[in-house]
């Protein structure tokens, strides 16, 4: 039976892909409706690692132009929200 | 007998640290196979083999820093013979001296004779026992001092040895947890070769503005068809577009020697990549020409990743014949860029920007990419580098053909 995704498990795990991105990063001052870019030293390669993580973590399908949607923890939270796990 | 020096990985490279062998006495080692990892002053670099053959000898330990050129070991070749078996001498043994190899670069002054192990392991009066034993425990006999007629080593040397290694507390090698004299040292390298660049090269810059619609849409329309482990990135396609124009103007892919100007057989485009604790790095993926647009981001990706968790190879590093650098996610939208030596040129791209346009006679927005040209007067002139740089737009206009 598939399971809604609670919001706080949603944002345990994207910080803690985010923190495999960027080990070096202070996540707990991390303002969520800020895009990722913009406070982490990312680029276009780490935001893609940081998809296909996504991807692969949540199993949701994320089409190239929905990118932007996951750029903030907000952003993250509200995308993969009304996904389901299986 | 083949002799396994320390590499220069880049022009601003004098020494690097043993951190670990990959192989011990004995083993045999595979051209290319990873022999060793060294830590440099910008990373810790697997070190591949140039030879095939048996380990004959390995002369450097672990946390000891080696000038470039300098021999690290000895690999008995196939098809030769093993030398003959030395009769062991009264103990303690006469150093052995092997002669270094000439140095690999004239910027490095020719390494002094090195001491080797107190005799060569290969040679070594060892009982089956003591072998067995320093075999179970990952111990070079190399590096065990003999005890027994003739210096042998006894199973009484590997068990001593291994119970001083045990109390001995566990510090870390000089070269780990240096992070702030890394980045000391990263910048002096990077100062070096820089200052010697600009010293040395007679710089020319040209730039050009490419309009990259035909290639974003190309892409977007290709990323739609590709599984989300597997999309491109724009950089890719200008990467691939340099490796290509560099077929027509192979004068830029080319590194200066001896007051030369020699053409690598090879395109290794470098892909400057910036480092999460500082500095950069710009290792090669090699014959960048021949990749397909897939195997090219697979590459990219894989290399990013090593080298900012410092696994990157020896061969990486050494054989980049030009550099392309892009800025454009730092909002930089023209790169004026310092050539590394001894290669002769690098490219620069900027940000993709939004701009009027004019098509035929109606003027459309557009997203485009300064592209820049930083080369060697001494090898090419300007007119070349004009050729290069209209070469890498008619590439972008053809995205599918890349």
């Amino acid at each position: 039976m598939n399971t809604p995704l609670m919001p706080d498990e949603i944002r345990q795990t994207v910080l803690c892909l985010l923190g495999e991105i960027a080990p070096e990063a202070d996540l707990t001052a991390l303002k969520p409706g800020v895009n990722f870019r913009d406070q982490l030293d990312i680029d276009s390669m780490d935001f893609l690692n940081f998809v296909i993580m996504i991807h692969k973590a949540f199993g949701v399908e994320i089409p190239e132009a929905d990118y932007p949607k996951y750029g903030t923890l907000n952003g993250c939270v509200e995308q993969l929200s009304d996904k389901r796990v299986t | 007998m083949a002799e396994f020096v320390m590499p220069t990985l880049g022009s601003d490279m004098t020494e690097g640290t043993l951190v670990e062998w990959k192989k011990k006495v004995g083993d045999r080692v595979v051209k290319g196979e990873i022999f060793a990892e060294v830590d440099t002053e910008k990373a810790a670099i697997e070190i591949e083999s140039f030879h095939t053959g048996v380990v004959e000898q390995l002369l450097t330990k672990p946390g000891e820093r080696v000038p470039v050129g300098r021999v690290m070991a000895i690999i008995r070749e196939e098809g030769t013979q093993a030398p003959p078996t030395i009769q062991a001498a009264a103990s303690p043994l006469p150093l052995q001296r092997i002669s270094p190899k000439a140095p690999v670069s004239s910027l490095h002054p020719a390494p002094p004779q090195i001491a080797a192990p107190d005799t060569e392991p290969g040679r070594r009066r060892i009982s089956p026992a003591a072998r067995k034993l320093a075999g179970e425990l990952g111990m070079d006999p190399a590096f065990v001092q003999g005890t027994g007629p003739g210096g042998a080593i006894t199973l009484e040397d590997i068990q001593r040895n291994a119970q001083t290694r045990r109390q001995q507390p566990s510090t870390p090698p000089a070269f780990a947890g240096e992070t702030g004299d890394r980045q000391t040292k990263m910048r002096q390298t990077i100062a070096a070769a820089m200052a010697r660049s600009k010293r040395e090269i007679p710089h020319y810059y040209l730039s050009t503005t490419i309009d990259l619609g035909r290639a974003m849409t190309w892409l977007q329309e290709e990323n739609l068809t590709r599984p989300v482990a597997d999309r491109l990135l724009y950089g890719v396609l200008l990467i691939k577009a340099v490796a290509l124009a560099l077929r027509q103007v192979p004068e830029l892919n080319a590194l200066w020697k001896e007051n030369t100007a020699v053409q690598s057989p090879g395109i290794h485009v470098g892909v400057a990549i910036s480092l999460r604790q500082g500095g950069l790095i710009a290792p090669a993926i090699h014959d960048t020409d021949k990749q397909s647009l897939g195997e090219l981001m697979s590459r990219f990706q894989d290399i990013v990743k090593r080298a900012r968790t410092g696994t990157l190879r020896s061969s990486e590093l050494s054989d980049p014949t030009i550099t392309v650098t892009s800025l454009g996610e730092q909002g930089v939208e023209t790169v004026f860029g310092v050539i590394y030596p001894p290669q002769v040129a690098l490219i620069g791209f900027g940000k993709v920007v939004e701009r009027p346009w004019v098509i035929g006679k109606q003027v459309v927005s557009r997203p485009v990419v300064t592209a820049s040209l930083s080369a060697d007067h001494r090898a090419t002139d300007g007119h070349r580098g004009g050729v290069f740089l209209s070469a890498v737009d008619r590439l972008l206009q053809e995205p599918g053909q890349l």
